[in-house]
C-alpha cells in the first residue's frame, strides 16, 4: 500500500501546475492506471517461486548476495532480489532461463573443482564465495561492458550482476517487484521521491542566479 | 488522454498522407491540418499517453517500450561496403506516436550561421561530401522562433555571445540550474569561457493542458508524464487533434509509396495491428519516419519507374549518414549533487562551435554541456571510474558514494557527410513482417574522431578547474550505434546529387515530400531537432502554398 501512496503522491504532486480542466479529465484515468499496476505488483508477487526451485533459489540468494552484500546498509538480499531474478525469468527475461539453466551447474562444478569439500555455492564461506565468483568473472574477462545505451549481459556471470543490479536499483514503485521497501535507492543516496524543487545539491544551494558577464569579458 | 478524431476511409482520398508522428510528422500534422487540410497520419508505434509512461527502467531500456525493438525490426551493421554486415543492434529511434521527441534529452540549440555554408566557408574537406544547404539560417530563423514559442523551450535569449541571431526572446526562462551547470559556469568562466542556461524543450512555466517541468529525474529516455517535456505528442500532435480534419492512426507500419501511371504517388501501403495490409489513398504524401524508416521506405517502394528506390534517381537515398561525433567525461566530487533530482542538461558552452582548421588540425566544431542522464541501473553498470570493481563490498561502497557526487560533460560534435555512411536495405534478414531488415553502414569520418578527443581534452581541463576529486573519460572508438539519424536524403539544388529540393519536395515526384532527420545536409553540432522541427514549420508553409496553388501536380 505504501507504494501505491508514494505512486499516488507523486502523481498529486506533479500535477499541480496544470489547469482544472486537464486535472478533471485525465485524473481519473491516470489514478486508476497507477492503481491496477500496484494491484497487479502486489497480487503478483511470488508467494513461492515460480522458475527456481527452492534449492536452485537459495544458490541465487548466495550469490546475489556476494555481489551486493549486506554489511551496515541491507543489500541484494534485503532487496529481494532472488524474487525478481525469479520472476523476470518467467516473464520479460524468459530468454535468459538457458543461461540459468545452463549457468547455475557451471557454478557449482567451479565450486566442487576449487573447494572439493563444499557441498555447494551457498554453504561455503563468504571468502570462498568470492574467490568461486572471481574466477567464474575472470573467465569472462574478455566480455565487453557496455556503457550505453542499454547494458546487455555478455555471459552467465555478467547476467547475474546485472539482475542482480536490475533487482536492487529498478524503481521500488515498478511492477517489477525487485528493490523491496526501496533499499537500493536508500544505499545510493536516492530519495523515493517523484518530484524535487531546486537547490538540488550542495554546489546549487548558494548561487546567486545568472550573471552575465561584463562586455568587456566577452571575447567576441 | 485521447481527443476524438475523424476516422478516414482509406479509399477516401485525403488531402495529405503523413507517414511518422514523430518531431517533424507531428508538426506537419498540426500545420497542415490546421490550414483545413485533411490528413492522416500513419505511425508504425503505439498510441500510448501520459498514463501510460513510467519509470521502470526495464521497461524503457530493454523491454523497448518506446523505441523500436530489436527482436522485431532486427537490423544488420557494418563499417564499410566491402564487408558483410552482422546482425546487431545499431539503432534507436521513438516507436510510438511522438516518435523520438517522447524520450529525448530535450537539448533544443538552434544551428549557427555556419551550419548552413560550411562547404563555401572551409572549402572541400578530403573523404567528406560537404555541401552548403539551399536554404540558410536567416530563411529558417522565423522557423526556430516558432518552435520556441508553440512547442516550448526554455531558455535565456542572449546568454550566450556565440548565438544566431534571433527575432524573439525565449517564451520562458530557462529551467533551474543544477549542481553540475553550476559546477561546469564556474569552472569555464574561470578558463576564460561562456557557458550559458541551457536552452531545453522542457518548460519551466505550465501551458494550458501542461504542468512545468516537476524534476522527477528520470528523463532522458522516458516519456514524460507530466506534459512538460515539449514532445511532439504533448503539443502539435494534440492541436492536429483538435482541428476535427487529422486522424492519427497508430500500428500502422507503412511499407510501400503505391505510384500511379502518371507519375504521382497515390497513397501508402501498411500493416495495422494483426499484420492485415491497407491501401490509405491520398492526394500527396509526406513522409516523416525518421533518418533510418525514411530511407527504408523508398528503397522498399522500388517501381519500374524507379527501380533503385522510390524518387532515387540520384543514388543518394539512404546515402551521407551522421550520427553527430560524440564525448563523454565523468567527474566525481566532494559533496553531493544529487544529480539524479530534475532534467538532464542546465549548462552549455559553444565557444568550441567553429574551430580553426588550421589551428586544431581537423574540420569540425562542437558544444559542450554539463549534465547526468544515467538512471540508477545504467549508473551502477557504467558510471564508476575505471578500475572499480564491479561487484562486491567495494563495488557497494562506490555505489553508494558516488551515485549523488557524479556528473558528466558531454561533447557533441560535427559528424562530417561521408557517402559510403549509409541505411540500406540487408540483403538477408528480414523483420517480423518479412520486410528486408535495415542495414547501417558506418565508419566516422578521421576528423569526427580527433574533433572527439579534442573535445574530450577540453572537457577534462574543465573538470581539473573545478576542483574535481576525480575525472574519467569514456574511450573514444569508431561509432557503431545511431541515435541521431540525420542526412540520408539530403536537400539541395541539383537533382543529381540530392534527394529533395528546399521545399522538401522529392526531385523525381512532384506531390511527395521528405522531412525529417534525412533532410539535414551537415550534421550542425549534435542537437538536431530542433533544427528538424524548424524545417517542418517551414515545409508546412512551402507544402501549404504549393497545394494551395494546385501545384502538386493533380
Amino acid at each position: 500500500m505504501k507504494d501505491a501512496l508514494t505512486r499516488r503522491r507523486f502523481l498529486l504532486h506533479s500535477l499541480s501546475g496544470v489547469s482544472a480542466a486537464w486535472v478533471t479529465s485525465h485524473w481519473p484515468a491516470a489514478l486508476a492506471a497507477a492503481e491496477h499496476a500496484h494491484a497487479a505488483a502486489r497480487s503478483a508477487t511470488p508467494p513461492k517461486f515460480e522458475f527456481f526451485t527452492p534449492e536452485q533459489a537459495a544458490e541465487i540468494d548466495a550469490i546475489t548476495a556476494r555481489i551486493i552484500p549486506t554489511d551496515e546498509t541491507p543489500g541484494a538480499r534485503e532487496a529481494g532480489v532472488v524474487y525478481f531474478i525469479d520472476r523476470a525469468l518467467k516473464t520479460f527475461a524468459s530468454d535468459y532461463q538457458k543461461n540459468f539453466n545452463e549457468g547455475l551447474p557451471e557454478l557449482q562444478g567451479l565450486v566442487h573443482e576449487m573447494y572439493p569439500n563444499v557441498d555447494r555455492f551457498s554453504t561455503a564461506t563468504p571468502d570462498q564465495q568470492d574467490d568461486v565468483l572471481r574466477s567464474l568473472d575472470q573467465k569472462n574477462a574478455t566480455a565487453k561492458r557496455p556503457f550505453r545505451p542499454r547494458p546487455e549481459a555478455q555471459n552467465f556471470f555478467d547476467t547475474l550482476r546485472l539482475f542482480t543490479i536490475q533487482g536492487f536499483l529498478i524503481d521500488p514503485d515498478s511492477d517489477k517487484g525487485g528493490s523491496r521497501d526501496g533499499v537500493g535507492w536508500k544505499v545510493i543516496g536516492r530519495e523515493r521521491e517523484h518530484m524535487f524543487q531546486p537547490p538540488f545539491g550542495y554546489y546549487d544551494k548558494d548561487y546567486p542566479g545568472w550573471q552575465p558577464l561584463s562586455k568587456d569579458a566577452e571575447k567576441r | 488522454m485521447r481527443l476524438d478524431q475523424p476516422k478516414y476511409k482509406t479509399s477516401d482520398e485525403v488531402d495529405f498522407l503523413i507517414i511518422g508522428s514523430g518531431a517533424a510528422g507531428g508538426i506537419l500534422a498540426k500545420e497542415l491540418s490546421t490550414n483545413g487540410f485533411r490528413v492522416v497520419v500513419l505511425e508504425q508505434g503505439p498510441y500510448l499517453t501520459e498514463s501510460d509512461f513510467t519509470h521502470d527502467e526495464i521497461k524503457i531500456f530493454q523491454e523497448d517500450l518506446l523505441t523500436n525493438h530489436p527482436k522485431l525490426q532486427p537490423n544488420t551493421f557494418r563499417k564499410t561496403p566491402d564487408e558483410k554486415a552482422k546482425q546487431q543492434r545499431a539503432l534507436a529511434y521513438g516507436r510510438l506516436v511522438g516518435g523520438t521527441s517522447v524520450h529525448f534529452t530535450a537539448n533544443f540549440w538552434r544551428f549557427h550561421e555556419i551550419d548552413f555554408v560550411e562547404r563555401s566557408k572551409v572549402g572541400p574537406v578530403p573523404g567528406a561530401g560537404l555541401a552548403d544547404w539551399p536554404i540558410t539560417y536567416a530563411d529558417l530563423e522565423p522557423y526556430y522562433t516558432k518552435v520556441e514559442w508553440e512547442i516550448g523551450v526554455s531558455g535565456l535569449a542572449g546568454a550566450s555571445p556565440f548565438d544566431p541571431p534571433r527575432s524573439k526572446p525565449y517564451p520562458m526562462p530557462p529551467l533551474p540550474v543544477k549542481s553540475s551547470g553550476v559546477i561546469f559556469e564556474r569552472a569555464a568562466r574561470k578558463l576564460g569561457l561562456h557557458p550559458f542556461p541551457a536552452p531545453m524543450a522542457i518548460l519551466s512555466q505550465p501551458r494550458p493542458g501542461r504542468s512545468a517541468c516537476v524534476n522527477c529525474g528520470f528523463c532522458l529516455g522516458f516519456g514524460c508524464e507530466v506534459g512538460a517535456k515539449s514532445s511532439s505528442l504533448a503539443t502539435a500532435i494534440r492541436v492536429a487533434e483538435r482541428t476535427g480534419r487529422c486522424e492519427i492512426r497508430p500500428n500502422s507500419y507503412v511499407h510501400r509509396i503505391e505510384m500511379d501511371s502518371k507519375g504521382r504517388v497515390s497513397g501508402a501501403v501498411y500493416f495495422d495491428e494483426q499484420k492485415n495490409t491497407h491501401l490509405q489513398k491520398a492526394k500527396a504524401v509526406v513522409v516523416c519516419a525518421n533518418g533510418a524508416e525514411t530511407p527504408r521506405l523508398l528503397l522498399l517502394s522500388a517501381n519500374k519507374q524507379f527501380p533503385n528506390g522510390l524518387a532515387n534517381s540520384s543514388g543518394y537515398v539512404g546515402k551521407y549518414l551522421m550520427l553527430n561525433s560524440a564525448a563523454v567525461v565523468f567527474g566525481l566530487f566532494d559533496e553531493p549533487l544529487n544529480e539524479y533530482k530534475g532534467f538532464a542538461v542546465s549548462r552549455v558552452l559553444h565557444d568550441f562551435y567553429e574551430l580553426d582548421p588550421q589551428k586544431v588540425g581537423f574540420y569540425g566544431g562542437g558544444g559542450l554541456d554539463a549534465r547526468f542522464d544515467q538512471t540508477p541501473i545504467q549508473f551502477a553498470s557504467g558510471g564508476l571510474p575505471p578500475g572499480t570493481p564491479s561487484w562486491g563490498k567495494e563495488f557497494k561502497t562506490a555505489l553508494s558514494h558516488n551515485y549523488t557526487r557524479t556528473m558528466e560533460i558531454f561533447c557533441h560534435g560535427t559528424s562530417l557527410p561521408v557517402e559510403q555512411n549509409s541505411f540500406s536495405l540487408d540483403p538477408d534478414l528480414k523483420d517480423a513482417w518479412g520486410l528486408p531488415a535495415l542495414r547501417m553502414t558506418y565508419r566516422d569520418h578521421p576528423d569526427d574522431l580527433k574533433l572527439a578527443a579534442w573535445q574530450r581534452d577540453r572537457a577534462l581541463e574543465l573538470l581539473d578547474a573545478a576542483g574535481a576529486q576525480k575525472k574519467w573519460a569514456q574511450p573514444i572508438s569508431e561509432q557503431e550505434f545511431a541515435f541521431h539519424l540525420l542526412g540520408t536524403c539530403r536537400m539541395g539544388y541539383d537533382p543529381k546529387t540530392s534527394v529533395i529540393n528546399s521545399e522538401h519536395r522529392t526531385h523525381d515526384v512532384k506531390n511527395l515530400f521528405l522531412c525529417d532527420g534525412s533532410s539535414l545536409v551537415t550534421s550542425g553540432r549534435g542537437q538536431p531537432t530542433m533544427t528538424i522541427e524548424a524545417l517542418a514549420f517551414r515545409a508546412a508553409d512551402r507544402i501549404t502554398a504549393l497545394a494551395r496553388r494546385g501545384d502538386l501536380g493533380a
